[in-house]
């Protein structure tokens, strides 16, 4: 990438400044407004909670906070750069938390292993997403309406197998599993960790990132370009099933409980933290450190809020402030990509 | 086109007219960008001036400024003997001074009333008088020869033609003195291009000026009074006769440069030139009907009609974007699955689509994913990406086909459009293709670019592709392909060699076929 902004010719002839406003466009510079916001509510965190907020307790308060959001905002990320939007992840992660957690998963589990639970919330989200995707991709119903339809279908359905009743998880290793500290930081974390990473990799160094960005950014050019849209589109809703399954695991651990309210708006939690982030709603353009980082900034925000003892109430409105202000920057930026 | 229209002579008793608007010394500078650099324009009194010039020879930000979107940085304009300044859209339309764009300004879920009066809707208290609007409406309308547009009928159910009397409606219920079109017969067939001229004849009898822009001379000939020729942001010719000037003096202000050989010369095809590509029988139903053609390796085989007459449909069923309901494709002998791109591609057969921009490209990425994008999964290891694979082939085509500037990482969306058609081509020619199809190759390319990019094609035939190409310009069908096929409403109504036809045969035989 430096190589280029050397060959290119400046037309002003002064090649740093370019190479700079080169090296903002592009990752890392682009997400400096996100270190900045981070930092800011951190200075205020430390300003305002002092001790009580600085220390290593409360960070990892932070990030297991930040966890189950996080791996959903990493599916939500792919499900918007292809264009989309997913409204069920939520509900999904409802329906997989309790189906894991029926008495005849249990025991099948406490028979064979517990990762007969994690297999089982792994593949009820998947193919939750795979309806929503083949709905979407094949039926051509408006991703909008074939996810709002898959949360409320798949919430009613998580009631039903639930009988509204909290489903204790039995299966001690399970728990043992997942509650326990891996270096000093909580396997949950870890895993948002692992598959943050994974997603990186997956969106900017693979070729399902590439058709990604493709359909996202122009689904008739890559279709003509011999790209296979349909496909790809319901891989995408699949990947956010898949998400919202390996959420649900985690919710367990978290909870200690399979429940048909778990999850309840986390998909706009997931979008507010993928819009924050930088990623486009008209598809295209993604990324995953934004998500990380609007995610973070969330349960920062969240966690200084609480350490303040302030109400949820005022979370929302500061929530929404953020948003706002976020997307305000976002078009500014894209108003300036465009007339260059 | 239009044989058959009589032209009204020229209001050329001009000098004495009083111009309506001149225009002197106008100056606009953007950060970076191209813009105007001293443009002289005068408009009379009920005259068709054309504007012409190169893609980025300012004619877009000369209408901007006129339009009140941009504001010059030096230079007078004046307007009806005084001077005007013009700070915004509506300041001009209050002027007088009203611009049809390009891309169609109506909006599709009003009726055509509500569409004419958008932004100055007739209203008491809030309550809009849609009796008054309506019979207005009727009246402009009625006024621009088309009163049977009922004022009422949602504007989105008109055709594009439809659209354009609206905008125009729209322009002379703003009582606009001067209206400016912006490429309004980029748009519409041959038969509505010839309304179009009688609806602008219309208003220049009633005293309404018109500023024309186009990139077809044969039209400026026809609507045309006076012309005007911009090239990098100055005024090259001015108060040239649409007439009388000379196709090749134009095109040499234009360019700076003479061009004698648009059309690369054609070698011709050896006899035993393998057949690349064949169609038997291929049919969609409603659209077209038994299309046979074989395109063998390099040779390039042009499809001429009008719109609507079923060419780029034709295009995109043999590459699979639309299946076919009858007959089949098939690519060296071996027939292709119908509708399906994948295996067409497969087969190396390539597409360069119609809408550049909305079918082609991906216009926020940059250059290099453009030109890999159906073939970056062969540069992958596995389902990782080799992007420096992608730009070192990426780079070598810019190199091969003068793709300027010369930077793979450059977003697709900073090209002029004969750039962007490179790329697309530049794509194919990566991934290797034996059988390109080209729909419009020259569409939104300057004139400078065309010959390039003609060139280019025959270049790619002569390496032993089948090409086939399709253009709404007749003598670019003519002048670059052996064989060519005319359709007409779905129908190959003549098949030959391109030397043995000629521009008015074409023309008689789409006549002919749409009369039938």
């Amino acid at each position: 990438m430096t190589e280029q902004s050397v060959e290119m010719v400046a037309p002003t002839g002064d090649v740093v400044p370019s190479r700079l406003r080169r090296l903002m466009s592009r990752g890392a510079g682009r997400n400096i407004g996100l270190v900045i916001a981070f930092a800011v509510l951190c200075v205020v965190g430390v300003s305002t909670a002092g001790e009580r907020f600085a220390s290593a307790d409360n960070v990892m308060t932070i990030l297991r906070l930040a966890a189950v959001i996080g791996v959903l905002s990493i599916g939500m990320t792919f499900v918007i750069t292809g264009g989309g939007i997913d409204l069920s992840v939520g509900s999904v992660l409802g329906l997989a938390s309790v189906w894991a957690t029926t008495l005849a998963t249990q025991t099948l589990a406490e028979d064979t292993h517990w990762i007969v639970m994690v297999f089982t919330a792994l593949v009820v989200g998947t193919v939750c997403g795979l309806i929503n995707g083949a709905l979407i991709a094949y039926g051509k119903v408006v991703a909008f309406i074939a996810t709002l339809a898959m949360m409320v279908a798949a919430r009613g359905l998580a009631e039903m197998i639930a009988n509204r009743q909290t489903q204790i998880v039995d299966v001690a290793p399970f728990l043992d599993f997942f509650r326990a500290d891996l270096l000093g930081v909580s396997v949950l974390v870890w895993i948002f960790a692992v598959v943050a990473v994974a997603g990186w990799v997956l969106l900017n160094r693979t070729t399902f990132g590439r058709r990604t960005l493709a359909v996202g950014g122009n689904p008739e050019a890559a279709r003509l370009a011999g790209i296979k849209v349909n496909r790809h589109t319901m891989y995408l809703y699949a990947l956010a099933g898949l998400t919202a399954g390996i959420a649900a695991v985690m919710m367990l651990a978290r909870t200690t409980a399979g429940s048909s309210t778990h999850g309840q708006l986390y998909e706009l939690d997931a979008i507010a933290a993928v819009v924050v982030g930088g990623t486009l709603l008209i598809g295209g353009r993604g990324t995953i450190v934004g998500t990380v980082f609007g995610v973070l900034i969330f349960s920062t925000l969240t966690n200084v809020f609480t350490q303040n003892n302030l109400s949820i109430s005022a979370q929302s409105v500061a929530k929404g402030a953020i948003i706002v202000a976020a997307v305000l920057l976002q078009q500014r930026f894209a108003a300036r990509h465009r007339s260059t | 086109m239009v044989d058959g229209v009589r032209q009204p002579e020229p209001p050329d008793g001009g000098a004495a007219k009083a111009n309506l608007l001149t225009m002197q010394g106008i100056v606009k500078h953007f950060p970076g960008a191209r813009a105007l650099d001293g443009v002289d324009l005068a408009i009379r009194a009920g005259e068709v001036h054309c504007l012409v010039g190169q893609n980025g020879a300012g004619k877009s930000t000369l209408i901007k400024v006129l339009s009140g979107a941009h504001h010059p940085d030096a230079g007078a304009i004046t307007w009806r003997g005084e001077p005007l300044t013009v700070a915004t859209p509506v300041a001009a339309l209050r002027a007088g001074i009203a611009t049809m764009y390009q891309e169609l300004d109506v909006v599709d879920g009003l009726t055509v009333a509500e569409n004419v009066y958008l932004g100055h809707e007739l209203a008491t208290g809030g309550f809009t008088q849609r009796r008054v609007v309506r019979a207005r409406t009727q009246d402009l309308l009625r006024r621009l020869g088309h009163g049977e547009i009922p004022p009422n009928r949602e504007a989105g159910r008109l055709s594009a033609a439809g659209k354009q009397i609206v905008s125009m409606a729209r322009a002379l219920s703003h009582d606009a003195r001067l209206i400016i079109m912006d490429e309004p017969s980029a748009v519409l067939d041959s038969e509505e291009v010839a309304n179009l001229f009688r609806v602008v004849r219309e208003l220049t009898a009633s005293g309404v000026s018109v500023l024309y822009i186009s990139h077809r001379l044969e039209e400026i000939r026809q609507v045309g009074d006076r012309i005007t020729v911009l090239k990098d942001g100055r005024t090259v010719g001015t108060g040239l006769s649409a007439r009388g000037t000379a196709t090749s003096d134009l095109i040499k202000l234009m360019t700076g440069r003479t061009l004698d050989h648009a059309f690369p010369p054609n070698p011709g095809v050896p006899d035993d030139a393998e057949e690349l590509l064949s169609v038997d029988g291929l049919g969609l139903r409603g659209v077209f009907q038994d299309v046979s053609f074989r395109v063998r390796a390099g040779e390039i085989v042009g499809l001429a009609g009008l719109v609507g007459s079923g060419r780029s449909e034709v295009l995109e069923t043999v590459y699979g974007a639309r299946r076919a309901t009858e007959g089949r494709v098939a690519v060296a002998g071996r027939a292709l699955h119908p509708g399906s791109i994948d295996a067409a591609v497969r087969a190396g057969v390539g597409l360069a689509p119609e809408e550049r921009k909305s079918m082609g490209l991906l216009l926020d990425e940059p250059v290099y994913r453009n030109i890999t994008l159906s073939t970056f999964g062969r540069f992958a290891s596995g389902v990782f990406l080799d992007e420096g694979a992608e730009r070192a082939a990426a780079r070598e085509q810019i190199q091969a086909l003068d793709l300027r500037p010369a930077d793979p990482d450059r977003t697709a969306r900073t090209l002029s459009g004969g750039n962007q058609q490179k790329a697309l081509l530049a794509r194919w020619l990566v991934h290797g293709c034996r059988v390109l199809l080209l729909d419009e190759p020259t569409r939104g390319v300057d004139v400078g670019a065309r010959a390039e990019i003609y060139a280019l094609i025959r270049r790619l035939a002569a390496r032993g592709t089948a090409v086939v190409v399709v253009s709404s310009e007749i003598d670019e069908v003519l002048g670059l392909a052996d064989r060519v096929l005319v359709l007409s409403e779905g129908r190959v109504v003549h098949s030959g060699p391109a030397d043995q036809i000629d521009e008015h045969g074409v023309l008689d035989l789409v006549m002919e076929g749409s009369a039938a």
